[in-house]
């Protein structure tokens, strides 16, 4: 088949603007691993910068994971009990505080991490510690927990399913462990990988609540930055795609598989 | 193993107010198959959930299992065996999961719940299927399903909710058979909801038949065609004219009319169909009435014609005149 003009022009401007997009990620990915940045890659390879950053900004990594995970167990407890709440009542309060979900989204990080200070922080020694953060992002995430089961929650007419298994006789822990979870463990996958995505990479409300003690690994790559340690600044980048990339392959995989599901039904 | 119902005063109300069934009295002895038909909203499904459990009657409504008041038990613990009309079998369960459930939850032994399993896949013709997961199924293969797992743990009562609505026309009339030797070898008290009058006639040993949230009329099959309460259930079950005379209307079957040549008599014929087993007639009477009637198959009716209506000698229309003017 014989190609037009339209068609090559149209896959140099897709390469063209794939290349701008790429290229920053590239640049940086290089700048992290390159002996001198002054010099360029000429001037060698190495690990250096990542071991200074380890050195200096470990702590903001395990920091970073520790939050990302508890504020995963958090959401998980709250949001899908509280989705199967909501799925189960038909009524207009339900469907009022199903909307209400979106909000957080549309308000600033940095006035709901405001609106946080304000509220708690005077509470104890809550300011000062880590668990503030984690209150933030848990405001953050929870919507986006819910959303994710509610949807699945909605889509497999949960009712009916209950009335079948409570026919059969199953008690209502029964029917909520062997038919309710096992039938959205989708949506709570997808909801999951969500919700460590959103807080490994939560920077505009996690710059308000943190401390120099409690300092998350956008915050120190922030640092890094202004700090004009670009190598630094460049292999605390390399470490923070090794996490977050694997999580949003992971994360597409689940929302494709659920799709194919979707379509078989 | 199966038991006596008996509703007392039972009726349901909604929230919004509007009443979903009117208070109703039912007795239904032990073993039988009762049919509710009746068009949608007629409060079939309603007064089928009441019986389940899935619904609670209003205040002063009772249900009774063999004389024992259940009313306040809920479907789990009522000993029901429950068919929807999406089937509503477990996604996350393969066939020989889902018929088990009741077994599972019910704390049987893992080998008693095998064995009766096994008996139930062999009993649906299911036992190559076991390991199938429910999206691989056809839509008759999931209907057994849902029945087997309705019926494992041997329940007292089988409440099926237009189980075969889903189906095409063909399987549908299949599966009425089926489910109509299982019912009868099981011995169950069942309850059976559908609109579809043939497959009522089909399966019950008595037809409650419903419209508006009222019981019209309850019994066998021949009783509601022959003697219909009033024209809503005549309507309803078969085919019926309703004809106004002198001494006032009267319900006609298209099958019991005969039609005879006459130049002068008071009925035109308007229309001639022919369906197969018989020649649907439409005739008109001078005063705009118009009658169906069902008649053997004959070149010489044509539209236009003339013709005396003759009535045959049912019990229906004994009252009636033997030929209408």
């Amino acid at each position: 088949m014989r190609r037009g003009i339209g068609f090559w022009t149209g896959l140099c401007f897709t390469l063209l603007i794939s290349a701008f997009l790429i290229l920053p990620i590239f640049a940086s990915v290089i700048a992290g691993v390159t002996a001198n940045q002054f010099v360029g890659i000429s001037s060698g390879l190495t690990t250096r910068w990542i071991l200074d950053v380890w050195a200096n900004y470990g702590g903001t990594v395990l920091l970073s994971l520790q939050i990302a995970l508890v504020t995963l167990v958090i959401t998980l407890l709250l949001g899908v009990p509280a989705a199967y709440v909501l799925a189960r009542h038909a009524g207009v309060t339900a469907r009022l505080i199903e909307e209400a979900l979106v909000m957080p989204v549309a308000v600033p990080g940095l006035a709901t991490a405001l609106g946080l200070i304000l509220a708690y922080g005077a509470v104890g020694g809550l300011r000062s510690s880590w668990y503030f953060i984690l209150v933030g992002h848990v405001v953050f995430c929870l919507p986006f927990m819910m959303r994710a089961v509610l949807a699945v929650l909605l889509a497999i007419d949960l009712n009916r399913l209950e009335e079948a298994a409570r026919a059969c006789g199953a008690s209502w822990a029964q029917r909520f462990f062997g038919v309710v979870l096992p039938n959205i463990r989708g949506g709570i996958l997808a909801g999951s990988l969500m919700v460590v995505t959103l807080s490994l990479g939560e920077f505009n409300m996690t710059l308000l609540l943190h401390t120099p003690f409690t300092r998350t690994l956008p915050v120190g790559l922030a640092d890094a930055y202004t700090a004009l340690r670009t190598e630094m600044a460049s292999a605390y980048t390399l470490i923070f795609f090794a996490l977050i990339v694997p999580l949003l392959s992971a994360m597409q995989w689940v929302v494709g598989q659920l799709d194919q599901q979707g379509g078989r039904r | 193993m199966s038991i006596a119902i008996s509703l007392r005063s039972c009726g349901k109300t909604w929230a919004g107010g509007a009443r979903g069934l009117l208070p109703i009295d039912m007795d239904i002895t032990a073993g039988e198959t009762l049919v509710l038909l009746g068009p949608s909203g007629c409060g079939k499904t309603t007064l089928l959930r009441l019986i389940a459990g899935l619904e609670t009657p209003d205040a002063g409504g009772n249900v009774l299992f063999d004389g024992k008041d259940v009313t306040r038990l809920p479907i789990e613990r009522r000993n029901v065996g429950m068919v929807f009309q999406s089937y509503a079998l477990f996604p996350n369960m393969d066939v020989t999961g889902n018929i088990g459930y009741g077994l599972r939850v019910r704390g049987f032994a893992k080998n008693e719940v095998q064995k009766r399993v096994a008996e139930m896949l062999e009993m649906m013709q299911l036992t190559e299927f076991r390991n199938r997961s429910i999206d691989a199924l056809s839509g008759g293969q999931r209907q057994r399903v849902a029945l087997a797992r309705a019926i494992a743990p041997r329940p007292q009562v089988l409440l099926l909710d237009e189980p075969l609505s889903a189906l095409d026309a063909r399987l549908r009339h299949q599966l009425r058979q089926e489910i109509d030797s299982l019912l009868r070898a099981l011995g169950i008290t069942a309850i059976y909801v559908t609109h579809d009058q043939s497959e009522a006639m089909a399966l019950g040993d008595r037809i409650c038949v419903m419209g508006a949230g009222r019981i019209a009329q309850i019994g066998s099959g021949r009783d509601l065609y022959h003697h219909p309460a009033n024209a809503f259930v005549a309507d309803f079950i078969g085919d019926a004219n309703r004809y106004v005379t002198q001494t006032g209307e009267v319900i006609l079957r298209p099958e019991e009319l005969s039609l005879r040549s006459n130049p002068n008599a008071a009925f035109m014929i308007t229309r001639v169909t022919f369906l197969g087993p018989v020649l649907r007639v439409t005739v008109r009477h001078r005063d705009g009435q118009e009658l169906r009637a069902d008649v053997p198959d004959d070149t010489t009716l044509q539209p236009g014609m003339r013709v005396e209506v003759i009535v045959g000698g049912s019990a229906l229309t004994k009252a009636g005149p033997p030929a209408l003017e």
